[in-house]
């Protein structure tokens, strides 16, 4: 007879989902009070949805216990802590723009609000497991719930770059299971911290053991992959460029950051395994990708006459430099890491800020409402306006004092202390290339007069007062950078030495 | 009289922002104003800094980032006191003899944000605040160049700032490496210039940190060959910004060698003398005979520039006393001097909205003023005694004359080059007939202008007649440097170099 299976509430740990129920609840809140309410204004879903954020983020920040629950499922640690406050902080931020002066398509619709929450309880499940299957179902909820969204702002450019995401992501999908599979099928276990054991233990990382050798690499290569398509890195980024411009600037804002901050806990997660293994072809491989990722981006951004499809290309490179942080792997550049991306979301988050609010109606499915020269003349039509972009843009360039100078600085003092001095170059050299394509903007708003065939161009047509707040905030926070790094070091540095990495 | 320092660096800034209230047709005489009070303030650090003393003074520290070392750290030597009052004179002179029109209030607001970071830059003794102030003379800069200059603009201002931009980055590298190593030796992060001072580094990493920061200063100096940028970016910007980037932002770079690579890498700043010998060499000859083929008068000045950089680098590398001491007079002199020389072609510029040669002629005539202000400013940009331009030059050369007298020899052509390029510019264009109808009416200098180019001249010839204001606590602090050196220095082939560099007019 089978012996009854006896489970106590206890054990099962509830506090570590607490935070993603809330806004498992919250999503499904906002779906009810539209079936009982037709047509509510959306400011009642976005601040909705703000609140369960917030009450997400305190519920998350109360939460002491035993980092393990769930038949050791979830794991709360600290890098899962870290990363689920950017992704809510950032979250709380990013719907703010939903408030826009103009009115979308997506935003009448109460779904879109719930999807919202859903990704974001996604991106929470994602970065906290080390099971690859709870990552796997993480992963499919958020990316499902993000390709709706884009297709909901129902233009043709959108649907298609929907359809294209959807079409990518489903094969980042099919690789992550069959990559799961892999290594499931050699070391008979899907959590990453048993895998590690195994692997090392009976060594089946060396090259003697040469039929389990294989199996692990082409493992490893299908999980790179499906890595690497939510991370955008080289080769996996093509379907970027075309989702951005699809997506609304603050879908795309959203896309560029919040998504990728779930997918590099699930990269440092995975690639810390094989990274300490010291495997010559893994090692080279992760090298390749990160240069690559760096440096091709950034040379197409150059030849972009387009302020957001080159800010996509931007954010490719910008991952790349992220992923270097993971590639050197030690503890400085585990922080480098979550300092360079709190520091790069504050600052996308004010550039395609800066462009949302600059969107108008008056484009088609073939043209674009962020062409270099509407924005020519900027600084003697609305000097404010191009001051703000001009400072995001510099700030993305890497210009002291500004925000995300402090996060490469100390990217490449990492790199630079682990003895990749090499990286650190490859580094340097492609914040240069990236100054050019950053400056041409910049050089059409200020340096040039405006064209006549924009005249009539009307700038900040899409400012309300809390999306302006809101961006005036990021615009405070990229001046004042300087005196967060300090608080912020000492934080992530407590977090990141409680999970051990 | 505690935070003298930070008011000097903060209070363009605070002026520039508030600036912004005020009216366009008001805004010249706000920045007039703002600058005098900066010049007076530092013409009161003078009279507070104690110039027996050697060291650093009104030195102010508090952390910013400590988890990484990384502090707010203010202080003033002999070295960059003179640089600071430099500066904020020249930038009161640009404003006062400002002849913008389009865009004025804009213009000038980003004058005061420049002047905060250039004081920034010299008064810095942290090195990563040094790199935040020197990173951020780059968008005033890029925004003059490419808003108000002539029609190559836009290529002229990205030229600027990628080729700089790039080599301040791989200077950025080198500091960061040195805060690892200083991390290894000492167990803390620092990031302070004094603390760095205390650590001594054994000669191959000398080697490569001197070259990680040689190529940040080699781009800005500009020495040969990166020297590209310069006078494209001169002869495109207009006359505010050739005044500004001649006269200050070319001398952060020869500060940047004597404050960094001097003391911190003794052995490797030793060991490089030839190469840069070699280096400023070739900018003197090489530049003085493109200079002598210019057209454009602008392009002439900024080749010029260019050759003199080259004397100021033999300068410091004489590391010696009056090498260095030299060098840093003639920054102080150059800047004046070069500044005036460019605000000289801005007044033809403004009369004739031309800057070549062959448009001009016997000016004299109808510009005697202006004709006599010329040539003191030409006199004392060729190097002749009794004008600033030969103190600096003399001591530079003299110092140098220890290291190598062929080279020394060699290297002063640059007086013979620099005469024979500037007088057959000056006769070009202000004697023979005025044969050209369009010379016949431009006027004399009046007014701002004079106001403007008078007290430069004045200060050209004030200082080249009595040297020894500047020179005294100049020399107090350059003697300790050489002091450091010589002690920090690990081989000891190294110090006796140094010793016999040092032995000028001492007793055989």
């Amino acid at each position: 007879m089978l012996e009854p299976i006896k489970i106590t509430l206890d054990s099962l740990n509830l506090g570590t989902v607490a935070p993603m129920a809330i806004a498992i609840a919250g999503a499904l809140g906002i779906l009810l009070t539209d079936i009982f309410n037709k047509d509510k204004h959306k400011s009642l879903y976005v601040v909705l949805v703000a609140l369960f954020l917030i009450f997400d983020l305190f519920t998350l920040l109360a939460f002491s216990g035993e980092e393990r629950g769930f038949f050791d499922l979830m794991l709360i640690d600290g890098i899962s802590k870290l990363s689920q406050c950017i992704i809510i902080i950032g979250s709380i931020f990013f719907i703010f723009f939903s408030l826009s002066k103009l009115r979308f398509q997506e935003f009448r619709y109460a779904e879109f609000f719930a999807l919202y929450l859903f990704a974001v309880a996604g991106f929470q499940f994602m970065v906290s497991s080390d099971s690859l299957i709870l990552i796997f179902v993480g992963l499919e909820t958020s990316s499902l719930a993000i390709y709706t969204m884009i297709a909901m702002h129902n233009r043709m450019v959108s649907i298609e770059a929907a359809v294209k995401y959807f079409t990518m992501g489903a094969l980042a999908a099919a690789f992550f299971v069959f990559g799961s599979m892999m290594l499931y099928a050699v070391t008979g276990s899907v959590e990453l911290a048993q895998m590690a054991q195994i692997l090392s233990e009976d060594g089946f990382l060396v090259v003697e053991n040469y039929a389990n050798y294989a199996m692990v690499l082409i493992g490893f290569v299908f999980m790179f992959a499906a890595i690497g398509f939510k991370l955008s890195l080289f080769p996996y980024h093509i379907w970027v460029p075309d989702v951005y411009q699809g997506s609304t600037s603050a879908m795309a804002g959203f896309l560029s950051v919040i998504p990728k901050m779930a997918g590099f806990v699930v990269a440092l997660r995975f690639f810390e395994i094989f990274i300490h293994a010291n495997d010559i072809i893994i090692q080279t491989m992760l090298y390749v990708t990160v240069v690559l990722t760096m440096t091709i981006p950034n040379l197409i951004a150059l030849q972009q006459t387009d302020i957001k499809r080159m800010l996509a290309y931007s954010s490719i490179s910008n991952a790349g430099m992220a992923m270097a942080a993971i590639l050197i792997g030690t503890h400085q550049s585990t922080v480098a890491l979550f300092l360079y991306w709190i520091l790069f979301t504050i600052t996308n988050f004010g550039a395609f800020g800066m462009l949302w609010l600059n969107r108008g109606k008056d484009f088609d499915n073939k043209s674009t409402p962020y062409s270099f020269k509407k924005f020519s003349g900027l600084a003697q039509i609305s000097p404010f306006t191009a001051s703000m972009l001009a400072m995001f843009l510099f700030t993305l360039t890497g210009l002291p004092p500004f925000s995300l100078f402090w996060g490469k600085m100390y990217l490449v003092a990492s790199a630079v202390n682990a003895s990749y001095i090499g990286l650190a170059v490859i580094i340097i050299v492609n914040s240069v290339i990236s100054a050019y394509y950053y400056l041409r903007p910049i050089s059409y708003m200020f340096l040039r007069d405006p064209e006549t065939e924009f005249k009539e161009t009307k700038f900040m047509q899409n400012g309300s007062t809390p999306i302006k707040s809101v961006v005036g905030f990021t615009v405070i926070l990229t001046i004042i950078s300087v005196l967060l790094i300090d608080p912020l070091l000492n934080i992530i540095d407590l977090y990141v030495s409680n999970s051990g990495f | 009289m505690e935070n003298i320092l930070s008011m000097l660096i903060f209070f363009p800034a605070a002026a520039a922002v508030v600036g912004f209230l005020i009216d366009k047709n008001s805004m010249r005489q706000f920045g007039v104003v703002v600058t005098v009070v900066e010049f007076f303030l530092a013409l009161l650090l003078w009279y507070y800094f104690d110039t027996n003393e050697a060291g650093l003074q009104f030195v102010k520290s508090f952390p910013i980032i400590s988890a990484y070392g990384i502090n707010y750290i203010v202080g003033v030597d002999g070295i960059s006191l003179f640089l600071i009052i430099m500066i904020t004179f020249m930038t009161m002179i640009a404003l006062i003899g400002l002849n913008e029109k389009k865009g004025e209030k804009n213009l000038i607001i980003t004058m005061l944000f420049l002047e905060m970071t250039m004081v920034g830059v010299f008064a810095s003794m942290d090195v990563i605040m040094f790199y935040v102030f020197w990173e951020l003379t780059l968008i005033p800069m890029f925004y003059i160049v490419g808003f108000w200059g002539a029609e190559k603009r836009f290529y002229a201002a990205i030229k600027f700032f990628l080729y700089t931009f790039t080599g301040s980055l791989i200077m950025l590298i080198g500091i960061l490496y040195f805060g690892y190593i200083y991390y290894q030796t000492t167990g803390n992060w620092s990031f302070s210039l004094q603390e760095w001072n205390n650590l001594i580094l054994p000669f191959n990493l000398q080697f490569w940190l001197f070259l990680a920061f040689f190529l940040g200063f080699a781009v800005k100096v500009p020495m040969f060959p990166f020297h590209t940028w310069l006078p494209l970016t001169h002869g495109q910007s207009p006359t505010i910004g050739s005044v500004i980037l001649a006269a200050i932002l070319l001398k952060m770079e020869t500060y940047g060698f004597i404050r960094f690579s001097l003391s911190l890498f003794p052995d490797a700043s030793v060991y490089f003398v030839g190469f840069m010998a070699v280096l400023g060499i070739i900018a003197i000859i090489y530049m003085a005979m493109l200079a002598y083929a210019q057209e454009d008068m602008k392009q002439m000045i900024a080749y010029s520039s260019i050759s003199h950089m080259g004397v100021i680098t033999l300068g410091v590398f004489a590391l010696n006393i009056e090498g260095i001491s030299g060098a840093v007079f003639l920054m102080i002199g150059h800047g004046i001097v070069s500044g005036a020389l460019f605000m000289c072609i801005g007044v033809l510029y403004d009369r004739r909205k031309t800057k070549m040669i062959k448009d001009f002629g016997g000016l004299a005539h109808n510009m005697p003023m202006f004709a006599l202000v010329y040539i003191v400013v030409l006199m004392a940009s060729i190097g002749l005694p009794l004008t600033i331009g030969f103190v600096g030059e003399f001591l530079s050369l003299l110092g140098f004359f220890k290291y190598s007298p062929i080279l020394t020899f060699i290297a002063s052509l640059t007086i013979v080059l620099s005469a024979i390029y500037m007088l057959s510019m000056y006769k070009r264009t202000f004697f023979g007939k005025l044969a050209k109808p369009e010379n016949k009416t431009m006027k004399d200098i009046f007014g701002r202008e004079l106001v403007a180019l008078g007290s430069l001249t004045i200060l050209i010839i004030a200082l080249g007649i009595y040297p020894k204001v500047v020179l005294e606590p100049l020399n107090n602090s350059v003697t300790q440097l050489t002091k450091i050196m010589e002690i920090k220095a690990v081989n000891e082939d190294t110090r006796e170099k140094l010793r016999s560099l040092n032995s000028i007019g001492e007793a055989k």
